[in-house]
């Protein structure tokens, strides 16, 4: 049964492996449901020349965000990037390179590189400078652009609950796209909120298989809000 | 006189019909979530992964697990349901959505739009914007109708990098409400107060005026 046992005792040991240059997509939607201490442990440990695929870059003092610090990140594969001074600073300078795509595509992207997909025809970003250079179709009358698959040597993602064997439970929007980053990473390091025994989880209600978990480690989290929006009683 | 922000969000919830799933973008569209009709159940779609979204919390409900795409806090209404980024743009991308509701810099009489970049100042991305307008078939674009310089937004080409190609058929301005068809404007309807030859002079593109032009019931 030790086989299946996901668990790691370290954050170090988590990121065991991790190398300059590599590829790393993380799940999180803004500063919702991101793994805030596997990025901060990769800012500890140093790692350059990293590929990251993520949907946003966090901010200037939380998430992604703190790797831009001491320029850790060579290119950035995103939707929306627009919270971060410093991201646009090292963006224009030309230090980091950054490829937007579509939050749907990028998603896409993910979940196809997780499920054995090289590709896929999509209507989003045709006509648009996202489809330049891509091969065009048509299907039906319409016309789709072509999309290839994403993979990442590591993939970094947060979930809320999970079993020993890496059966993963996500709690409310904090889900996001930490499912399809967890597929797509040759290496995926999940951290969560608890650690079940295994068996204690409902079958039914696992959102996530641990087959596509290979690390797995209990963290203490900041939930930092990026828009505290409320309503008076 | 021009529409004001809560007269183009009241505008955009006479769209809304009873059982409507419902994506509004941020800013003005988001508003219109104040003016459902009395007894009309509207179901909105935040594309980070929920269906149902609901008022802003109060103060001891606040979650900082549950946000919209605009990275607000928010609730959920009864039978909402959550989901992963992928299900989000399938429902998205597969025309589920009934009603899709986004700003812009520029629509132009081709039906293309131009929505997330100015070059060589605003390169913030797209979000799920070029999802959207690729995926939905009922489209509402919101937007002044002209800049502040009083330069036209509707225009025979965008200048700006699109957003999407030839998917916008309807525009929603704080001057008219117009429609896009066959490579034309057509003039639905307009603010109270203001005149045709007002919209004319500030629409750019071939603008076809019907010789009824009501003025919108707010």
């Amino acid at each position: 049964m030790s086989g299946f046992d996901k668990v790691v005792a370290s954050y170090e040991e988590a990121l065991a492996g991790l190398e300059d240059g590599m590829t790393v997509l993380a799940g999180g939607f803004g500063l919702c449901g991101i793994p805030e201490n596997l990025i901060k442990e990769i800012k500890r440990k140093g790692t350059t020349g990293l590929t990251i695929a993520s949907n946003n870059c966090g901010t200037d003092e939380h998430g992604l965000g703190v790797l831009l610090v001491d320029k850790q990140i060579k290119k950035m594969i995103a939707s929306y990037v627009g919270e971060n001074a410093l991201f646009e600073a090292q963006m224009m300078s030309g230090e980091l390179e950054v490829e937007l795509t579509p939050q749907g595509t990028l998603a896409e992207k993910m979940r196809a590189g997780g499920a054995g997909i090289p590709g896929f025809y999509t209507a989003t970003g045709y006509g648009t400078p996202v489809g330049e250079g891509k091969e065009v179709r048509e299907f039906k009358g319409r016309n789709y652009i072509l999309e290839e698959a994403l993979q990442g040597d590591f993939s970094i993602a947060k979930a809320w609950k999970a079993d020993r064997s890496g059966n993963l439970v996500f709690r409310m929007t904090a889900q996001n796209f930490n499912p399809m980053a967890i597929t797509a990473g040759k290496i995926s390091v999940v951290e969560v909120e608890e650690i079940v025994e295994v068996g204690e989880l409902n079958p039914d209600e696992i959102h996530l298989p641990g087959i596509y978990v290979n690390r797995l480690i209990q963290g203490t989290f900041e939930k930092t809000i990026e828009q505290r929006t409320v309503r008076s009683a | 006189m021009a529409l004001t922000r809560d007269q183009l969000a009241q505008r955009v919830a006479q769209e809304f019909k009873d059982g409507y799933y419902v994506n509004l973008g941020i800013g003005i569209p988001t508003l219109a979530a104040n003016f459902v009709p009395q007894g009309m159940d509207v179901m909105l779609q935040s594309e980070n992964g929920l269906l149902g979204m609901g008022r802003f919390p109060l103060d001891e409900e606040v979650d900082a697990d549950l946000i919209n795409a605009g990275k607000q806090t928010v609730t959920m209404v009864p039978g909402a349901s959550i989901f992963s980024s992928a299900e989000s743009f399938a429902m998205i991308r597969g025309g589920h959505v009934d009603l899709t509701v986004l700003g812009a810099f520029e629509v132009d009489c081709q039906g293309n739009i131009a929505s997330y970049m100015i070059p060589g100042k605003l390169i913030k991305g797209m979000g799920g914007a070029m999802d959207l307008v690729a995926g939905a078939d009922n489209i509402i674009v919101t937007m002044t109708h002209a800049s502040k310089h009083g330069d036209s937004k509707l225009l025979s080409e965008c200048t700006l990098p699109l957003t999407g190609k030839g998917c916008i058929k309807r525009v929603l301005t704080d001057l008219a409400l117009i429609d896009i068809e066959d490579g034309k404007f057509i003039l639905r309807e307009r603010a109270p107060g203001v005149s045709v030859e007002e919209i004319v002079k500030l629409t750019a593109g071939e603008l076809v005026v019907p010789d009824n032009v009501p003025e919108m019931n707010l």
